[in-house]
């Protein structure tokens, strides 16, 4: 019976969609719960560096209130302004966030434990993270407000400059590790973990997620003191909450990213005894979380750049930087004879 | 020099990592939070709460109608009638604050000969409806006798600068 069951979910077309179904939705589950927490996260670490408690009266702790905030969100009239584009404004929150789910097919969980461990991962991951630009575009231009259509402009502007250095670490660390297959670049780390020889890298490419997520400092196309709230304003509801969904969960998909490049995915610190007993995804969870509390612990500390600071950050700053790295690292590994595959 | 040395300062992140080690240092610091409805801050003996008329421990009411406090109020939130009673001593018939009009200045229980009207420690007192704000003299004959401990108390500890 059960073996019946295997054999038709590994090898019967149909059993296969299933199976990749249990998949997605065994992974995109937690996912969205890990969303709802990392709201609750940033407002408790905010919170407490802001010398404040918190959220800490639905529930133990507060614990409960996402939920709360998700029942609120759910429950609230959908607004759609009368001069808006009835159609792109609907689909704009949808594309924004199936984005961020579609991401997730690729990345390992741990040795194997991929949806989809194509060849191509990280380009996937770098034309999906890419695409997300246009639901904000879109956002912004179908409300037929000024506010969302500066917040669009702003963010576009913003996430073209900072994908072109991001391109290039990404670039530097395919030349370490050879492959553009995630699982690989992980396993290309079971030595040493790439942010130590890569460290600069490494900086550039956090700082270009912070970039890339609309993120302070880098919160512009949202710049609540100027532009209300940019490329949403016209948004409420399940639509806003769409936004919201969206948006932390390309702050997770960010951190699991650069966990995957830099900080050697699920593999454990030391390749020895107490560390090997914890199994790869709980590493994997735990870089995540290191680094997504450094979105919030930054967004704490920084006020927003200003527009042309923001840009002459990404074109005179980091992208001769990171340009720079890539020939040096491209040397080195080419005298040395370190070329992974040659 | 100067310039290798900003270089290096800027390419180093110092002013960042400084400023991140800072907040790092006041996410562990003890939090200034007062936990509002289960927690409260102290208030000082004069602080101009809710309104009360007081009696007397043998249980006669203080005021006398003598309507300083309906003279000096600035908002005019107060009207005050009045009669001789039967024993022919002058007690009011009526005595209203209006309470979306009082301003909580202090000036009737600084008016108040007799320490009659007075602000007490209270603050918590919010209505669902605006009539129940119009206050009447029973409302603030009950409130005296709610507060009396904690209103004879603050009397006693402000007398000093008075």
């Amino acid at each position: 019976m059960i073996e019946s069951v295997i054999d038709f979910l590994l090898n019967d077309p149909i059993g296969i969609v299933i199976l990749t179904v249990i998949k997605a939705l065994a992974l995109l589950v937690p996912l969205l719960i890990a969303v709802a927490y990392l709201t609750y996260a940033e407002r408790k670490v905010m919170a407490a560096i802001q010398l404040r408690k918190g959220p800490n009266v639905v529930g133990w702790f507060g614990l409960l209130q996402p939920f709360a905030d998700a029942i609120k969100m759910m429950t609230k009239e959908t607004v759609i302004p009368s001069g808006a584009n009835r159609v792109l404004f609907v689909m704009a929150p949808m594309l924004t966030f199936v984005l961020a789910m579609l991401a997730w097919a690729v990345i390992p969980m741990n040795d194997g434990w991929a949806i989809a461990n194509i060849n191509v991962g990280i380009l996937y991951l770098f034309a999906i993270s890419s695409l997300g630009v246009y639901g904000i575009i879109i956002a912004g231009w179908s409300s037929n407000s000024k506010y969302a259509f500066l917040g669009a402009m702003r963010s576009a502007a913003q996430m073209v400059s900072y994908e072109v250095s991001m391109g290039f670490v990404l670039v530097t660390v395919l030349l370490c590790a050879g492959s553009l297959n995630l699982t690989d670049i992980v396993r290309a780390q079971t030595k040493v973990w790439f942010f130590i020889p890569l460290f600069p890298m490494f900086v550039i490419f956090f700082i270009s997620a912070l970039a890339e997520t609309n993120r302070a400092p880098f919160d512009l196309p949202e710049g609540e003191s100027e532009i209300v709230a940019g490329f949403f304003v016209e948004y409420s509801s399940m639509s806003f909450g769409l936004f919201f969904l969206g948006e932390y969960a390309n702050m997770i998909l960010m951190s699991a990213m650069t966990a995957i490049l830099f900080l050697g995915g699920w593999l454990p610190p030391l390749n020895m005894e107490p560390f090997t007993w914890v199994p790869g995804p709980i590493w994997l969870i735990l870089k995540i979380c290191a680094l997504l509390f450094t979105f919030i612990w930054v967004r704490a500390t920084f006020p927003r750049y200003r527009y042309d600071q923001l840009m002459r950050l990404g074109w005179k700053v980091f992208l001769p930087f990171s340009l720079g790295w890539l020939v040096l690292t491209a040397g080195v590994l080419m005298a040395l004879g370190w070329l992974p595959n040659a | 020099m100067a310039f290798l040395d900003r270089t290096a300062r800027s390419l180093l992140l110092t002013e960042l990592v400084t400023g991140m080690s800072l907040t790092l240092r006041y996410f562990f610091r003890r939090k200034a939070t007062i936990n509002y409805p289960y927690e409260k801050g102290p208030i000082s003996p004069r602080f101009k709460g809710e309104h009360a008329l007081r009696r007397y421990p043998n249980g006669e009411e203080r005021c006398i109608a003598c309507k300083l406090c309906e003279a000096i109020c600035p908002a005019q939130a107060i009207t005050i009638e009045a009669e001789p009673r039967e024993d022919g001593s002058r007690r009011t018939t009526r005595y209203d604050i209006d309470m979306t009009k009082c301003i909580y200045c202090g000036l009737c229980e600084e008016a108040c000969p007799v320490d009659a009207i007075v602000e007490g420690p209270n603050f918590e007192f919010a209505t669902e409806t605006r009539e129940e704000l119009l206050y009447n003299k029973d409302k603030l004959l009950a409130n005296g006798d709610r507060w009396e401990p904690e209103l004879a108390r603050r009397l006693e500890l402000d007398a000093p600068y008075r």
